[in-house]
Protein backbone atom coordinates (compact mmCIF):
# COMPACT_ATOMS: atom_id res chain seq x y z
CA UNK A 1 0.00 0.00 0.00
CA UNK A 2 1.58 3.50 -0.92
CA UNK A 3 2.42 5.80 1.58
CA UNK A 4 0.14 8.71 0.58
CA UNK A 5 -2.84 6.89 1.33
CA UNK A 6 -2.16 6.52 4.87
CA UNK A 7 -2.19 10.33 5.46
CA UNK A 8 -5.74 10.82 3.11
CA UNK A 9 -8.34 11.55 5.77
CA UNK A 10 -10.39 8.39 6.15
CA UNK A 11 -13.42 9.01 8.12
CA UNK A 12 -15.35 6.37 6.87
CA UNK A 13 -12.69 3.71 7.34
CA UNK A 14 -12.75 4.78 11.58
CA UNK A 15 -16.46 5.28 11.08
CA UNK A 16 -17.01 1.33 10.08
CA UNK A 17 -13.76 0.52 12.56
CA UNK A 18 -15.92 2.30 15.45
CA UNK A 19 -19.89 0.78 14.57
CA UNK A 20 -18.35 -2.84 14.30
CA UNK A 21 -16.32 -2.17 17.68
CA UNK A 22 -19.33 -0.81 19.28
CA UNK A 23 -21.33 -3.88 17.26
CA UNK A 24 -18.86 -6.53 19.18
CA UNK A 25 -18.41 -5.03 22.43
CA UNK A 26 -21.21 -2.87 23.59
CA UNK A 27 -23.24 -6.17 24.59
CA UNK A 28 -20.52 -6.73 27.79
CA UNK A 29 -20.41 -2.67 28.25
CA UNK A 30 -24.12 -3.20 28.60
CA UNK A 31 -23.48 -6.00 30.99
CA UNK A 32 -20.85 -4.68 32.55
CA UNK A 33 -22.80 -1.55 33.46
CA UNK A 34 -25.67 -3.44 34.41
CA UNK A 35 -24.17 -5.73 37.02
CA UNK A 36 -22.30 -2.35 39.12
CA UNK A 37 -26.53 -0.97 39.02
CA UNK A 38 -27.94 -1.01 42.41
CA UNK A 39 -31.31 -2.56 41.89
CA UNK A 40 -33.82 0.47 41.70
CA UNK A 41 -31.43 1.77 38.77
CA UNK A 42 -32.14 -1.15 36.69
CA UNK A 43 -35.67 -1.21 36.06
CA UNK A 44 -36.49 2.25 34.74
CA UNK A 45 -37.83 3.27 31.49
CA UNK A 46 -36.74 5.14 29.72
CA UNK A 47 -33.61 3.47 30.62
CA UNK A 48 -30.79 4.96 32.56
CA UNK A 49 -27.73 4.21 31.06
CA UNK A 50 -25.02 4.79 33.25
CA UNK A 51 -24.70 3.69 37.04
CA UNK A 52 -25.36 6.55 39.50
CA UNK A 53 -24.20 4.67 42.85
CA UNK A 54 -22.20 1.80 41.39
CA UNK A 55 -21.51 -0.98 43.28
CA UNK A 56 -20.48 -4.15 43.71
CA UNK A 57 -23.00 -5.59 45.70
CA UNK A 58 -24.53 -8.00 43.49
CA UNK A 59 -20.98 -9.57 42.60
CA UNK A 60 -20.71 -10.12 46.90
CA UNK A 61 -23.91 -12.11 46.75
CA UNK A 62 -23.26 -14.37 43.71
CA UNK A 63 -20.10 -15.50 45.29
CA UNK A 64 -21.68 -15.68 48.91
CA UNK A 65 -25.19 -17.02 48.48
CA UNK A 66 -24.70 -19.30 45.55
CA UNK A 67 -23.06 -22.49 43.88
CA UNK A 68 -21.38 -20.08 41.21
CA UNK A 69 -17.55 -20.44 42.49
CA UNK A 70 -17.93 -24.42 42.50
CA UNK A 71 -19.42 -24.06 38.79
CA UNK A 72 -15.75 -21.94 37.80
CA UNK A 73 -13.91 -24.79 39.55
CA UNK A 74 -15.53 -27.28 37.59
CA UNK A 75 -15.05 -25.30 34.79
CA UNK A 76 -11.31 -24.38 35.15
CA UNK A 77 -10.56 -28.38 36.25
CA UNK A 78 -13.00 -29.86 33.03
CA UNK A 79 -11.11 -27.28 30.40
CA UNK A 80 -7.33 -27.87 31.50
CA UNK A 81 -7.75 -31.51 31.92
CA UNK A 82 -9.27 -31.58 28.70
CA UNK A 83 -6.76 -29.35 26.88
CA UNK A 84 -3.96 -31.68 29.07
CA UNK A 85 -5.46 -35.21 27.68
CA UNK A 86 -6.75 -33.83 24.21
CA UNK A 87 -2.40 -32.45 23.37
CA UNK A 88 -1.60 -36.22 24.75
CA UNK A 89 -3.54 -37.61 21.99
CA UNK A 90 -3.06 -35.23 19.21
CA UNK A 91 0.55 -34.28 19.33
CA UNK A 92 2.43 -38.01 18.32
CA UNK A 93 -0.84 -37.84 15.86
CA UNK A 94 -0.19 -35.04 14.17
CA UNK A 95 3.17 -36.23 14.11
CA UNK A 96 2.61 -39.02 12.63
CA UNK A 97 0.45 -37.77 9.97
CA UNK A 98 3.10 -35.18 9.12
CA UNK A 99 6.21 -36.85 8.70
CA UNK A 100 5.33 -40.91 8.26
CA UNK A 101 4.19 -42.22 4.96
CA UNK A 102 1.75 -44.99 5.41
CA UNK A 103 -1.11 -46.34 3.44
CA UNK A 104 -4.91 -45.12 4.30
CA UNK A 105 -3.27 -41.90 5.48
CA UNK A 106 -5.81 -40.27 3.31
CA UNK A 107 -8.52 -41.68 4.32
CA UNK A 108 -7.34 -40.99 7.96
CA UNK A 109 -7.36 -37.00 6.74
CA UNK A 110 -10.97 -36.72 5.63
CA UNK A 111 -11.91 -38.92 8.41
CA UNK A 112 -10.57 -35.98 10.72
CA UNK A 113 -12.29 -33.31 8.42
CA UNK A 114 -15.41 -34.76 9.02
CA UNK A 115 -15.96 -35.81 12.26
CA UNK A 116 -16.29 -31.86 12.47
CA UNK A 117 -19.71 -31.96 10.61
CA UNK A 118 -21.68 -35.09 12.49
CA UNK A 119 -24.61 -33.07 14.48
CA UNK A 120 -23.60 -32.76 17.90
CA UNK A 121 -27.63 -33.55 18.05
CA UNK A 122 -26.73 -37.35 17.03
CA UNK A 123 -23.71 -37.21 19.61
CA UNK A 124 -26.09 -36.02 22.63
CA UNK A 125 -28.81 -38.72 21.93
CA UNK A 126 -26.39 -41.62 21.62
CA UNK A 127 -23.77 -40.45 24.51
CA UNK A 128 -26.23 -40.08 27.14
CA UNK A 129 -27.21 -44.08 27.47
CA UNK A 130 -23.62 -44.74 27.07
CA UNK A 131 -21.96 -42.55 29.43
CA UNK A 132 -25.24 -43.84 31.83
CA UNK A 133 -23.83 -47.28 31.75
CA UNK A 134 -20.40 -46.33 32.47
CA UNK A 135 -22.03 -44.11 34.90
CA UNK A 136 -20.04 -41.26 34.28
CA UNK A 137 -22.98 -39.18 33.74
CA UNK A 138 -22.61 -36.33 36.08
CA UNK A 139 -19.40 -35.98 36.52
CA UNK A 140 -16.75 -34.09 35.33
CA UNK A 141 -14.75 -37.11 34.03
CA UNK A 142 -17.49 -37.82 31.84
CA UNK A 143 -17.22 -34.30 30.24
CA UNK A 144 -13.57 -34.38 29.71
CA UNK A 145 -13.62 -37.92 28.48
CA UNK A 146 -16.53 -36.65 25.80
CA UNK A 147 -14.82 -33.31 25.33
CA UNK A 148 -11.33 -34.65 24.65
CA UNK A 149 -12.80 -37.26 22.02
CA UNK A 150 -14.82 -34.48 20.37
CA UNK A 151 -12.11 -31.83 19.79
CA UNK A 152 -9.07 -34.37 19.48
CA UNK A 153 -9.98 -34.42 15.39
CA UNK A 154 -9.72 -30.59 14.54
CA UNK A 155 -6.50 -30.53 17.29
CA UNK A 156 -4.31 -33.23 15.42
CA UNK A 157 -5.55 -31.14 11.89
CA UNK A 158 -4.55 -27.85 13.01
CA UNK A 159 -1.38 -29.38 14.47
CA UNK A 160 -0.33 -31.32 11.89
CA UNK A 161 -0.16 -28.28 10.08
CA UNK A 162 1.90 -27.15 11.68
CA UNK A 163 4.27 -29.97 11.61
CA UNK A 164 4.31 -29.69 8.11
CA UNK A 165 5.44 -26.15 8.26
CA UNK A 166 8.49 -26.61 9.87
CA UNK A 167 11.48 -28.52 7.58
CA UNK A 168 11.64 -32.06 7.43
CA UNK A 169 15.20 -31.39 7.70
CA UNK A 170 15.52 -30.09 11.07
CA UNK A 171 14.34 -33.49 12.01
CA UNK A 172 16.60 -35.64 9.73
CA UNK A 173 19.24 -33.73 11.07
CA UNK A 174 18.54 -34.73 15.02
CA UNK A 175 17.81 -38.33 13.66
CA UNK A 176 20.99 -38.66 11.61
CA UNK A 177 22.97 -37.55 14.95
CA UNK A 178 21.32 -40.82 16.59
CA UNK A 179 17.99 -39.38 18.28
CA UNK A 180 15.44 -41.50 18.64
CA UNK A 181 12.37 -40.25 17.24
CA UNK A 182 10.51 -39.71 20.37
CA UNK A 183 13.71 -37.83 21.26
CA UNK A 184 13.68 -35.73 18.25
CA UNK A 185 9.61 -35.15 18.79
CA UNK A 186 9.85 -33.88 22.45
CA UNK A 187 13.96 -32.49 22.55
CA UNK A 188 13.94 -30.88 18.91
CA UNK A 189 10.69 -30.30 17.27
CA UNK A 190 8.33 -29.20 20.21
CA UNK A 191 10.73 -26.07 21.04
CA UNK A 192 9.86 -24.64 17.46
CA UNK A 193 5.94 -25.81 17.99
CA UNK A 194 5.28 -24.04 20.42
CA UNK A 195 2.97 -21.13 18.68
CA UNK A 196 1.09 -24.31 17.41
CA UNK A 197 0.60 -25.93 20.72
CA UNK A 198 -0.48 -22.46 22.03
CA UNK A 199 -2.85 -21.92 19.54
CA UNK A 200 -4.39 -25.58 19.76
CA UNK A 201 -4.34 -25.48 23.49
CA UNK A 202 -6.62 -21.94 23.18
CA UNK A 203 -8.99 -23.97 21.07
CA UNK A 204 -9.41 -26.80 23.19
CA UNK A 205 -9.61 -24.28 26.23
CA UNK A 206 -12.14 -22.28 24.92
CA UNK A 207 -14.34 -24.87 23.16
CA UNK A 208 -14.54 -26.63 26.80
CA UNK A 209 -14.92 -23.60 28.79
CA UNK A 210 -17.97 -22.60 26.71
CA UNK A 211 -19.34 -26.13 25.61
CA UNK A 212 -23.14 -26.00 26.95
CA UNK A 213 -25.10 -28.96 24.79
CA UNK A 214 -23.07 -31.79 26.19
CA UNK A 215 -22.87 -29.95 29.76
CA UNK A 216 -26.52 -29.45 29.64
CA UNK A 217 -27.22 -32.72 28.97
CA UNK A 218 -24.72 -34.91 31.08
CA UNK A 219 -25.36 -33.07 34.20
CA UNK A 220 -28.06 -33.07 36.53
CA UNK A 221 -26.73 -31.48 39.63
CA UNK A 222 -24.85 -28.91 40.99
CA UNK A 223 -21.90 -31.48 41.72
CA UNK A 224 -20.96 -31.47 38.22
CA UNK A 225 -22.84 -28.37 36.70
CA UNK A 226 -19.89 -26.01 34.76
CA UNK A 227 -20.43 -22.62 34.18
CA UNK A 228 -22.47 -22.53 31.44
CA UNK A 229 -24.98 -24.25 33.01
CA UNK A 230 -25.12 -22.72 35.87
CA UNK A 231 -25.50 -19.27 34.37
CA UNK A 232 -28.63 -21.00 32.27
CA UNK A 233 -29.73 -22.00 35.43
CA UNK A 234 -29.43 -19.13 37.07
CA UNK A 235 -31.51 -17.15 33.63
CA UNK A 236 -34.08 -19.82 35.05
CA UNK A 237 -34.57 -18.88 38.45
CA UNK A 238 -32.79 -14.97 38.73
CA UNK A 239 -34.74 -13.73 35.68
CA UNK A 240 -35.71 -10.62 37.33
CA UNK A 241 -32.36 -10.09 39.17
CA UNK A 242 -30.55 -8.88 36.20
CA UNK A 243 -27.56 -7.41 38.43
CA UNK A 244 -26.89 -10.61 39.65
CA UNK A 245 -27.03 -12.46 36.12
CA UNK A 246 -24.73 -10.50 34.87
CA UNK A 247 -21.98 -10.35 37.41
CA UNK A 248 -22.14 -14.10 36.48
CA UNK A 249 -21.61 -12.96 33.35
CA UNK A 250 -18.74 -10.49 33.63
CA UNK A 251 -16.80 -12.80 36.03
CA UNK A 252 -17.08 -16.37 33.42
CA UNK A 253 -15.82 -13.62 30.53
CA UNK A 254 -12.42 -12.42 32.41
CA UNK A 255 -10.66 -15.59 31.88
CA UNK A 256 -11.76 -15.99 27.67
CA UNK A 257 -10.78 -12.35 27.78
CA UNK A 258 -7.12 -12.66 29.49
CA UNK A 259 -6.48 -15.90 27.33
CA UNK A 260 -7.59 -14.34 24.38
CA UNK A 261 -5.55 -11.14 24.54
CA UNK A 262 -2.60 -12.74 25.38
CA UNK A 263 -2.58 -15.34 22.36
CA UNK A 264 -4.62 -13.79 19.75
CA UNK A 265 -2.27 -13.41 17.66
CA UNK A 266 -0.68 -16.49 17.61
CA UNK A 267 -4.02 -17.81 17.31
CA UNK A 268 -5.33 -16.11 14.20
CA UNK A 269 -2.16 -17.08 12.37
CA UNK A 270 -2.30 -20.57 13.53
CA UNK A 271 -5.68 -21.09 12.76
CA UNK A 272 -5.74 -20.20 9.02
CA UNK A 273 -2.52 -21.81 8.97
CA UNK A 274 -4.31 -24.88 9.62
CA UNK A 275 -7.29 -24.13 7.55
CA UNK A 276 -6.14 -23.08 4.52
CA UNK A 277 -3.72 -25.76 4.13
CA UNK A 278 -6.31 -28.30 4.81
CA UNK B 1 8.63 -35.28 2.37
CA UNK B 2 8.98 -38.08 4.39
CA UNK B 3 12.09 -39.08 6.45
CA UNK B 4 11.40 -42.11 7.73
CA UNK B 5 10.04 -44.26 4.62
CA UNK B 6 12.59 -43.01 3.06
CA UNK B 7 15.16 -45.22 5.15
CA UNK B 8 15.36 -49.24 4.89
CA UNK B 9 11.38 -50.07 5.84
CA UNK B 10 11.32 -52.60 8.27
CA UNK B 11 8.11 -54.33 9.98
CA UNK B 12 8.57 -52.20 12.97
CA UNK B 13 9.30 -49.50 11.23
CA UNK B 14 6.13 -49.63 8.94
CA UNK B 15 4.16 -50.47 12.56
CA UNK B 16 5.57 -47.50 13.66
CA UNK B 17 2.80 -44.60 12.50
CA UNK B 18 0.33 -46.86 13.89
CA UNK B 19 1.80 -46.55 17.68
CA UNK B 20 1.22 -43.10 17.37
CA UNK B 21 -2.04 -42.95 16.04
CA UNK B 22 -3.14 -45.25 17.79
CA UNK B 23 -4.63 -43.01 21.32
CA UNK B 24 -5.95 -41.03 19.42
CA UNK B 25 -7.67 -43.23 16.79
CA UNK B 26 -9.35 -45.69 19.86
CA UNK B 27 -10.72 -42.59 21.59
CA UNK B 28 -12.08 -40.74 18.67
CA UNK B 29 -13.29 -43.84 17.46
CA UNK B 30 -14.93 -45.34 20.70
CA UNK B 31 -16.74 -41.85 21.80
CA UNK B 32 -17.53 -40.58 18.72
CA UNK B 33 -17.58 -43.67 15.79
CA UNK B 34 -19.64 -46.25 17.98
CA UNK B 35 -22.06 -43.72 19.67
CA UNK B 36 -22.96 -42.59 16.11
CA UNK B 37 -23.83 -45.97 14.63
CA UNK B 38 -25.49 -46.75 17.49
CA UNK B 39 -27.72 -44.12 17.44
CA UNK B 40 -28.33 -44.63 13.46
CA UNK B 41 -29.31 -48.37 14.72
CA UNK B 42 -31.93 -47.22 17.41
CA UNK B 43 -33.40 -44.92 14.88
CA UNK B 44 -35.15 -48.01 13.80
CA UNK B 45 -36.16 -49.25 17.87
CA UNK B 46 -38.74 -47.76 19.67
CA UNK B 47 -36.33 -46.71 22.31
CA UNK B 48 -36.08 -45.12 25.28
CA UNK B 49 -33.35 -45.70 27.92
CA UNK B 50 -34.71 -44.64 30.88
CA UNK B 51 -37.00 -47.22 30.80
CA UNK B 52 -34.89 -49.72 32.62
CA UNK B 53 -36.32 -53.02 32.31
CA UNK B 54 -35.61 -52.63 28.67
CA UNK B 55 -39.25 -54.20 28.18
CA UNK B 56 -40.17 -51.47 25.09
CA UNK B 57 -36.94 -51.84 23.23
CA UNK B 58 -38.82 -53.52 19.55
CA UNK B 59 -37.71 -52.99 16.14
CA UNK B 60 -40.37 -50.51 14.20
CA UNK B 61 -38.56 -50.68 10.72
CA UNK B 62 -38.90 -47.43 8.69
CA UNK B 63 -41.71 -45.42 11.20
CA UNK B 64 -39.79 -43.51 12.99
CA UNK B 65 -39.11 -42.12 9.71
CA UNK B 66 -42.32 -41.68 9.03
CA UNK B 67 -43.68 -39.99 11.60
CA UNK B 68 -40.98 -37.70 11.91
CA UNK B 69 -41.64 -36.69 8.11
CA UNK B 70 -45.21 -36.69 8.59
CA UNK B 71 -45.58 -34.88 11.93
CA UNK B 72 -46.45 -31.06 11.74
CA UNK B 73 -44.03 -29.73 14.10
CA UNK B 74 -41.26 -31.44 12.41
CA UNK B 75 -42.31 -29.91 9.52
CA UNK B 76 -41.97 -26.45 11.16
CA UNK B 77 -38.98 -27.09 12.32
CA UNK B 78 -37.47 -27.77 8.55
CA UNK B 79 -38.67 -24.72 7.41
CA UNK B 80 -37.33 -23.18 10.25
CA UNK B 81 -33.81 -24.99 9.91
CA UNK B 82 -33.46 -23.71 6.16
CA UNK B 83 -34.17 -19.81 7.14
CA UNK B 84 -32.47 -20.56 10.24
CA UNK B 85 -29.08 -21.73 7.98
CA UNK B 86 -29.64 -19.53 5.01
CA UNK B 87 -30.16 -16.08 6.36
CA UNK B 88 -27.67 -16.69 9.13
CA UNK B 89 -24.32 -17.79 6.73
CA UNK B 90 -25.54 -15.25 4.15
CA UNK B 91 -25.13 -12.24 6.17
CA UNK B 92 -22.54 -13.64 8.44
CA UNK B 93 -20.49 -13.87 5.54
CA UNK B 94 -21.54 -10.15 4.01
CA UNK B 95 -20.25 -8.44 7.09
CA UNK B 96 -17.30 -10.97 7.70
CA UNK B 97 -16.58 -9.95 4.10
CA UNK B 98 -16.54 -6.46 4.67
CA UNK B 99 -14.78 -6.81 8.17
CA UNK B 100 -11.73 -8.66 6.30
CA UNK B 101 -11.47 -5.59 4.13
CA UNK B 102 -11.60 -3.34 6.85
CA UNK B 103 -8.82 -5.54 8.79
CA UNK B 104 -7.01 -5.91 5.71
CA UNK B 105 -6.60 -1.45 5.64
CA UNK B 106 -3.35 0.08 7.42
CA UNK B 107 -4.69 2.10 10.49
CA UNK B 108 -3.45 2.44 13.93
CA UNK B 109 -4.35 0.36 16.65
CA UNK B 110 -5.29 -2.54 14.45
CA UNK B 111 -3.72 -5.24 15.70
CA UNK B 112 -5.82 -4.37 19.06
CA UNK B 113 -9.12 -4.02 16.57
CA UNK B 114 -7.94 -7.21 15.03
CA UNK B 115 -7.51 -8.79 18.71
CA UNK B 116 -10.92 -6.98 20.22
CA UNK B 117 -13.54 -7.85 16.67
CA UNK B 118 -12.85 -11.77 17.71
CA UNK B 119 -14.24 -11.81 21.26
CA UNK B 120 -17.86 -12.43 20.40
CA UNK B 121 -16.63 -15.58 18.50
CA UNK B 122 -15.38 -16.75 22.40
CA UNK B 123 -18.33 -16.15 24.01
CA UNK B 124 -20.02 -19.24 25.42
CA UNK B 125 -23.40 -19.42 23.92
CA UNK B 126 -24.94 -18.47 27.27
CA UNK B 127 -23.37 -15.32 28.14
CA UNK B 128 -24.31 -14.50 24.36
CA UNK B 129 -28.25 -15.42 25.04
CA UNK B 130 -27.84 -13.82 28.31
CA UNK B 131 -26.10 -10.25 27.10
CA UNK B 132 -28.73 -10.02 24.28
CA UNK B 133 -32.02 -11.23 26.06
CA UNK B 134 -31.02 -8.14 28.38
CA UNK B 135 -30.70 -5.88 25.44
CA UNK B 136 -34.00 -7.05 23.70
CA UNK B 137 -36.06 -7.34 26.58
CA UNK B 138 -39.58 -6.52 26.15
CA UNK B 139 -39.92 -4.04 29.33
CA UNK B 140 -36.36 -3.08 30.39
CA UNK B 141 -34.28 -3.32 27.33
CA UNK B 142 -32.03 -1.07 25.36
CA UNK B 143 -32.78 -1.91 22.44
CA UNK B 144 -36.61 -0.27 23.05
CA UNK B 145 -35.56 2.25 24.73
CA UNK B 146 -33.07 3.23 22.00
CA UNK B 147 -36.32 2.88 19.57
CA UNK B 148 -38.20 5.26 21.48
CA UNK B 149 -35.31 8.07 21.61
CA UNK B 150 -35.60 8.39 18.42
CA UNK B 151 -38.75 8.10 17.48
CA UNK B 152 -39.17 4.64 16.54
CA UNK B 153 -40.89 3.61 19.91
CA UNK B 154 -43.69 1.92 17.61
CA UNK B 155 -41.47 -0.75 16.46
CA UNK B 156 -40.66 -1.29 20.74
CA UNK B 157 -41.42 -4.95 21.58
CA UNK B 158 -41.22 -8.11 23.12
CA UNK B 159 -38.60 -9.69 20.69
CA UNK B 160 -38.37 -13.02 21.77
CA UNK B 161 -42.11 -13.64 22.95
CA UNK B 162 -43.47 -12.97 19.32
CA UNK B 163 -44.03 -15.39 16.23
CA UNK B 164 -42.66 -12.79 14.17
CA UNK B 165 -39.53 -11.77 15.46
CA UNK B 166 -38.59 -14.40 17.78
CA UNK B 167 -36.22 -16.42 14.82
CA UNK B 168 -34.95 -13.54 13.65
CA UNK B 169 -33.71 -12.14 17.15
CA UNK B 170 -31.88 -15.26 17.61
CA UNK B 171 -30.17 -15.13 14.04
CA UNK B 172 -28.87 -11.63 15.22
CA UNK B 173 -27.67 -13.33 17.96
CA UNK B 174 -26.06 -16.20 15.68
CA UNK B 175 -24.88 -13.37 13.64
CA UNK B 176 -22.80 -11.14 16.14
CA UNK B 177 -20.90 -14.70 17.02
CA UNK B 178 -20.11 -15.36 13.91
CA UNK B 179 -19.02 -12.48 12.04
CA UNK B 180 -15.26 -13.17 13.52
CA UNK B 181 -14.80 -16.27 12.03
CA UNK B 182 -15.32 -15.02 8.42
CA UNK B 183 -13.60 -12.47 8.81
CA UNK B 184 -10.33 -14.14 10.49
CA UNK B 185 -10.09 -16.98 7.84
CA UNK B 186 -11.35 -14.28 4.67
CA UNK B 187 -8.09 -11.87 6.09
CA UNK B 188 -5.89 -14.53 6.36
CA UNK B 189 -6.80 -15.76 2.57
CA UNK B 190 -6.46 -12.21 1.66
CA UNK B 191 -2.89 -11.71 2.95
CA UNK B 192 -1.52 -14.77 0.68
CA UNK B 193 -2.71 -12.30 -2.09
CA UNK B 194 0.75 -11.45 -3.69
CA UNK B 195 1.65 -7.79 -2.94
CA UNK B 196 3.13 -7.12 -6.96
CA UNK B 197 -0.25 -8.41 -8.27
CA UNK B 198 -2.15 -5.37 -6.72
CA UNK B 199 0.82 -3.35 -7.26
CA UNK B 200 0.49 -4.20 -11.14
CA UNK B 201 -3.08 -3.29 -10.67
CA UNK B 202 -1.82 0.08 -9.26
CA UNK B 203 0.43 1.22 -11.75
CA UNK B 204 -2.39 -0.12 -14.63
CA UNK B 205 -4.88 2.51 -11.96
CA UNK B 206 -7.27 -0.35 -11.87
CA UNK B 207 -10.42 1.09 -9.59
CA UNK B 208 -10.46 -0.52 -6.30
CA UNK B 209 -13.28 -2.20 -7.32
CA UNK B 210 -12.24 -3.59 -10.12
CA UNK B 211 -9.14 -4.98 -8.30
CA UNK B 212 -11.55 -6.22 -5.57
CA UNK B 213 -13.47 -8.52 -8.09
CA UNK B 214 -10.88 -9.35 -10.63
CA UNK B 215 -7.98 -10.20 -8.65
CA UNK B 216 -8.84 -10.31 -4.92
CA UNK B 217 -12.08 -12.57 -5.01
CA UNK B 218 -10.63 -15.19 -7.40
CA UNK B 219 -7.76 -15.62 -4.84
CA UNK B 220 -9.82 -15.88 -1.53
CA UNK B 221 -12.90 -17.97 -3.36
CA UNK B 222 -11.16 -21.76 -1.94
CA UNK B 223 -11.26 -19.90 1.47
CA UNK B 224 -14.52 -18.53 0.73
CA UNK B 225 -16.14 -21.43 -0.14
CA UNK B 226 -14.55 -23.91 2.41
CA UNK B 227 -15.63 -21.33 5.44
CA UNK B 228 -19.17 -20.84 3.77
CA UNK B 229 -19.50 -24.90 3.51
CA UNK B 230 -17.87 -25.05 7.47
CA UNK B 231 -20.51 -22.55 8.59
CA UNK B 232 -23.57 -23.92 6.77
CA UNK B 233 -23.04 -27.51 8.88
CA UNK B 234 -22.32 -25.73 12.21
CA UNK B 235 -25.06 -23.52 11.90
CA UNK B 236 -26.89 -26.23 11.09
CA UNK B 237 -26.59 -27.87 13.96
CA UNK B 238 -26.39 -24.89 17.03
CA UNK B 239 -29.05 -25.00 18.71
CA UNK B 240 -27.58 -23.46 21.91
CA UNK B 241 -29.51 -20.49 21.56
CA UNK B 242 -32.42 -21.58 21.25
CA UNK B 243 -32.31 -24.24 24.28
CA UNK B 244 -31.57 -21.27 26.08
CA UNK B 245 -33.97 -18.87 25.55
CA UNK B 246 -36.92 -19.61 23.47
CA UNK B 247 -37.07 -23.53 24.29
CA UNK B 248 -38.31 -23.37 20.48
CA UNK B 249 -41.13 -21.46 21.65
CA UNK B 250 -43.51 -19.27 21.24
CA UNK B 251 -45.68 -22.29 19.19
CA UNK B 252 -42.98 -24.07 16.66
CA UNK B 253 -41.52 -20.14 15.89
CA UNK B 254 -37.62 -21.37 16.70
CA UNK B 255 -37.89 -24.76 16.62
CA UNK B 256 -35.31 -26.04 14.18
CA UNK B 257 -34.61 -29.94 13.47
CA UNK B 258 -31.40 -30.10 15.90
CA UNK B 259 -34.13 -28.92 18.57
CA UNK B 260 -36.69 -30.43 17.70
CA UNK B 261 -35.15 -34.10 17.94
CA UNK B 262 -33.38 -32.98 21.22
CA UNK B 263 -36.83 -31.93 22.47
CA UNK B 264 -38.41 -35.44 21.59
CA UNK B 265 -35.32 -37.10 22.85
CA UNK B 266 -35.20 -35.67 26.51
CA UNK B 267 -38.99 -34.46 27.08
CA UNK B 268 -40.81 -36.97 24.98
CA UNK B 269 -38.21 -39.90 25.50
CA UNK B 270 -38.77 -40.92 22.27
CA UNK B 271 -34.29 -42.06 21.87
CA UNK B 272 -35.56 -43.31 18.88
CA UNK B 273 -37.59 -41.08 16.80
CA UNK B 274 -35.24 -38.49 17.83
CA UNK B 275 -32.76 -40.70 16.36
CA UNK B 276 -34.72 -40.74 13.25
CA UNK B 277 -34.88 -36.95 12.87
CA UNK B 278 -30.52 -36.58 13.79
CA UNK B 279 -30.58 -38.79 10.94
CA UNK B 280 -32.74 -37.24 8.50
CA UNK B 281 -30.79 -33.81 9.26
CA UNK B 282 -27.05 -35.70 8.99
CA UNK B 283 -28.31 -36.61 5.36
CA UNK B 284 -29.71 -33.76 4.27
CA UNK B 285 -26.09 -31.97 5.42
CA UNK B 286 -24.32 -34.73 3.86
CA UNK B 287 -26.19 -34.36 0.34
CA UNK B 288 -25.56 -30.55 0.34
CA UNK B 289 -22.36 -31.06 1.19
CA UNK B 290 -21.36 -33.51 -1.37
CA UNK B 291 -23.15 -31.70 -3.74
CA UNK B 292 -21.10 -28.23 -3.24
CA UNK B 293 -17.76 -29.94 -3.44
CA UNK B 294 -18.70 -31.47 -6.82
CA UNK B 295 -19.48 -27.63 -7.67
CA UNK B 296 -16.35 -26.95 -6.50
CA UNK B 297 -14.05 -29.50 -8.39
CA UNK B 298 -16.11 -28.61 -11.48
CA UNK B 299 -15.08 -25.32 -11.43
CA UNK B 300 -11.27 -26.24 -10.29
CA UNK B 301 -11.57 -24.33 -6.99
CA UNK B 302 -10.46 -27.29 -4.91
CA UNK B 303 -7.27 -28.08 -6.97
CA UNK B 304 -5.93 -24.61 -6.10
Amino acid sequence: MSRRRRFRPRVWLWAMVGGWLGFALGPYVWMLFTSIKPTRELYRFPVQYFPHHPTLRAYGLLLRTTPFPEFMAHSLVVAASTVLATLLLALPAAFSLSRHRFRGKKAILSILVSVQFFPSVLLVLSLFPILRALDLLNTLVGLVVVYTAFVTPFSVWLLKGFFDGIPTEVDEAALVDGCSEVRALRHVLMPILVPGVVAAATYIFIFSWNEFLFALTFTSSNQARTLPIGLDSFIGNFLIRWNLLTAGGVISAVPIFLFFLLVQRRLISGLAAGAVKG
Amino acid sequence: MSTVSSRPAGRARRLRPLWYLMPAAVVVLGIIGYPVVRAIGFSFFHYNPLDVTGAHVRFVGLSNYLRALTNPGFQHAAVNSVIWIFGVVTVQFLLGLMGAVILNQRFRGRDVVRGLVLIPWATPSVLAAMMWMWILDGNYGVLNDLLHRVGLGFLAQPWFSQPGTALGSLMLIDVWQGIPFFAVMLLAAMQTIPGELLEAARLDRASAWRTFWAIKLPIIAPTVMITTLLRIVWTASYMDLILIITQGGPGYATLTVPADAYYTAYTDFAFGRAGAMAVIQALVLLGVVLAYLRLLSRQGILDA
